[in-house]
């Protein structure tokens, strides 16, 4: 009987053979930490009375720097201090860095075939290249500080194949959001999703990681797409040691299997308070306050590319804010490059450096009661972005881009 | 996490996240009771100031979903919440209440706001006391149990330190 890819993985890493349902430990090749999961992990990992494993151990401020408060540089600065104290060196310094998962592939600790852990719940981006990843704790994370190795259920695997050629604006982000909006936000509870088909196959490394990222808004362990010629090549002068990527058997046992016919998928729009609540963008209407381009889910230089063809030449409705936000310094380089910054300003958008502020109502792009907001971000929770009367609208960033144009949440065909 | 509990209802719905129990903009500290002071506050205002210790909260599916912040079951600890019951429970959360010691159950009950309940952790029953109703879990085995028995992932870590170091 053939296997999945998680079960593969737990088999590799645990030496032992396993069926879901099964608990293992694992032996993880990384674990990151942001600024605010890790010092909670610090705290716990001076009970354990160990030293660090080093090279294993990925240190990232990106949710409150720069900082926003005086509480928030204290968690930064503890951060830095641990990171200079044990000398690790994979600690990222604002302005080196940006959002962690970006900069986790971006900086090629992400690789076909890895174990990865982060105290993140989006952590199961990583998938996109075919790593297993996903969120853990704090806590959990000071234990593999220290030993490297973790204890995992092994999950039962759902399969979702698309076929068919994708619609003009639309992206991964429109394919994740059709799954969430059809299994619900715990449709894929503990499990593992293996995404796959023509249409995964032509999407660029982009859309794929937009895919997996938001693979814990159904519940899920972790999302995995096969590698391939497009991963291998992205990798190549990038990925940090040696790798070898894993494939699920064509015998593999599913728990459950989904078929898309992805030409018929339109932009989408998932309403408040949950990411499943999905509906084509061209029915919404909604009048928006705040447009927010950014995040580990869509702040890379395709999403900058998309929104800024759209927004060429044109202005920010009045009464709207546009937020661009790059997800690291690497794509502020290229998108200045190629001029796409220009085109924000031009169009009246704010530009700032990489951070994860406002995606979490932390801060800058933080929401009024009653204000509405389309965002290219992965929550749109009860007063996730800011007050608990305000809303937030989940979309691509083609739908943010003429949205903004608009002043209400459109299909991009309404624009061009 | 074993023996028995009692404390006074809380009730909540389906798919309650984790920015719902501690909002993002107070993850500036991981102390367990400042936390506290601000569980639910978008939600329930009144939860941070009338929770008593022993409160117990009673809640639908995939409670804890969202983001893996260990703030939320530290904020709920800090509360002195002694148990979530939940008919099902998103993972992250689940493996950090585990891990650092808040006791869940995943378990389909009847309870309206400010019963009283009485749980048997070992023995896997819960007794509404307010309606005079017995429900029965099934109570945690085998590797999660002993997780549990020992106090958690640290001492469970310490050990398994201890033990590599001596081969």
């Amino acid at each position: 009987m053939g296997k999945t890819f998680a079960e593969k993985i737990f088999e590799k890493r645990s030496g032992e053979k396993v069926v879901p349902g099964q608990i293992v430990e694992a032996s993880i090749d990384y674990v990151m930490a942001n600024d605010v999961t890790a010092p909670p992990a610090f705290e716990a990992f001076e009970k354990l009375s160990a030293g660090p494993l080093r090279n294993k151990i990925v240190l990232i401020p990106d949710h409150y720097v720069p900082n926003k408060d005086v509480a928030s540089a204290s968690q930064a600065k503890r951060m830095r201090d641990f990171a200079m104290k044990w000398r690790l060196p994979n600690y990222f310094e604002v302005g080196a860095g940006g959002v962690c998962h970006q900069l986790m592939v971006e900086s090629g600790f992400v690789a076909p075939g890895r174990l990865i852990v982060g105290a993140d719940s989006h952590t199961c981006t990583y998938g996109a290249l075919g790593a297993f990843s996903t969120g853990i704790g704090s806590t959990e994370a000071a234990t593999v500080f220290a030993r490297g190795k973790l204890w995992f259920k092994v999950p039962k695997t759902d399969r979702f194949v698309f076929s068919g050629r994708l619609r003009r604006h639309v992206f991964g982000k429109d394919l994740i959001l059709r799954i969430i909006g059809d299994i619900g936000v715990d449709g894929a509870l503990y499990k593992s999703m293996e995404v796959s088909g023509s249409t995964i196959e032509s999407l660029d490394l982009s859309g794929r990681m937009t895919i997996a990222n938001m693979a814990i808004e159904a519940g899920a362990k972790n999302l995995y797409i096969a590698p391939d010629e497009k991963v291998y090549s992205y990798l190549e002068n990038r990925v940090r040691g040696r790798y070898k990527p894993v494939f699920p058997d064509n015998d593999a046992v599913y728990d459950k299997c989904y078929e898309y016919d992805a030409s018929q998928i339109p932009p989408l729009v998932a309403e408040p308070c949950l990411p499943s609540n999905v509906r084509p963008a061209s029915e919404i209407g909604a009048a928006i306050d705040q447009a927010y381009l950014g995040s580990c889910t869509n702040g890379r230089i395709e999403d900058l590319r998309a929104a800024a063809r759209i927004l060429k030449g044109k202005k920010i409705a009045r009464g709207v804010r546009m937020i661009v936000v790059p997800a690291s310094k690497a794509v502020f380089e290229q998108a200045m490059k190629e001029g796409l910054i220009k085109t924000f300003m031009d169009a009246n958008a704010y530009v700032s450096g990489p951070t994860c502020g406002a995606c979490l109502g932390g801060y800058m792009g933080v929401l009024a009661a009653g204000e509405v907001a389309i965002s290219s971000t992965n929550r749109n929770f009860i007063g996730r972005m800011g007050h608990k009367d305000s809303k937030v609208y989940l979309a691509n960033p083609a739908v943010v881009a003429a949205s903004a144009i608009k002043g209400r949440i459109v299909d991009p065909s309404e624009v061009v | 996490m074993l023996g028995s509990a009692e404390g006074r209802v809380w009730k909540f719905g389906d798919d309650i996240d984790t920015d719902q129990i501690i909002p993002a903009e107070y993850l500036v500290t991981p102390d367990m009771k400042v936390l506290a002071e601000h569980a639910f506050e978008k939600v329930r205002p009144e939860f941070a100031k009338e929770v008593r210790p022993g409160d117990m909260l009673v809640a639908g599916v995939n409670f804890g979903c969202g983001s893996s912040r260990e703030h939320a079951p530290r904020a709920l600890i800090g509360a002195g919440v002694s148990c979530v019951i939940a008919k099902s429970f998103a993972r992250i959360f689940f493996r950090n209440s585990i891990n650092i010691g808040l006791p869940l159950i995943e378990a389909d009950i009847e309870a309206d706001e400010g019963d009283t309940l009485r749980i048997d952790f070992s023995k896997g029953s819960v007794m509404n006391l307010s309606m005079g109703k017995m429900f029965v879990f099934r109570p945690y085995a085998g590797f999660l149990r002993s997780l549990i028995e020992n106090g958690g992932l640290i001492p469970y870590t310490k050990a398994r330190l201890a033990e590599e170091k001596r081969r």
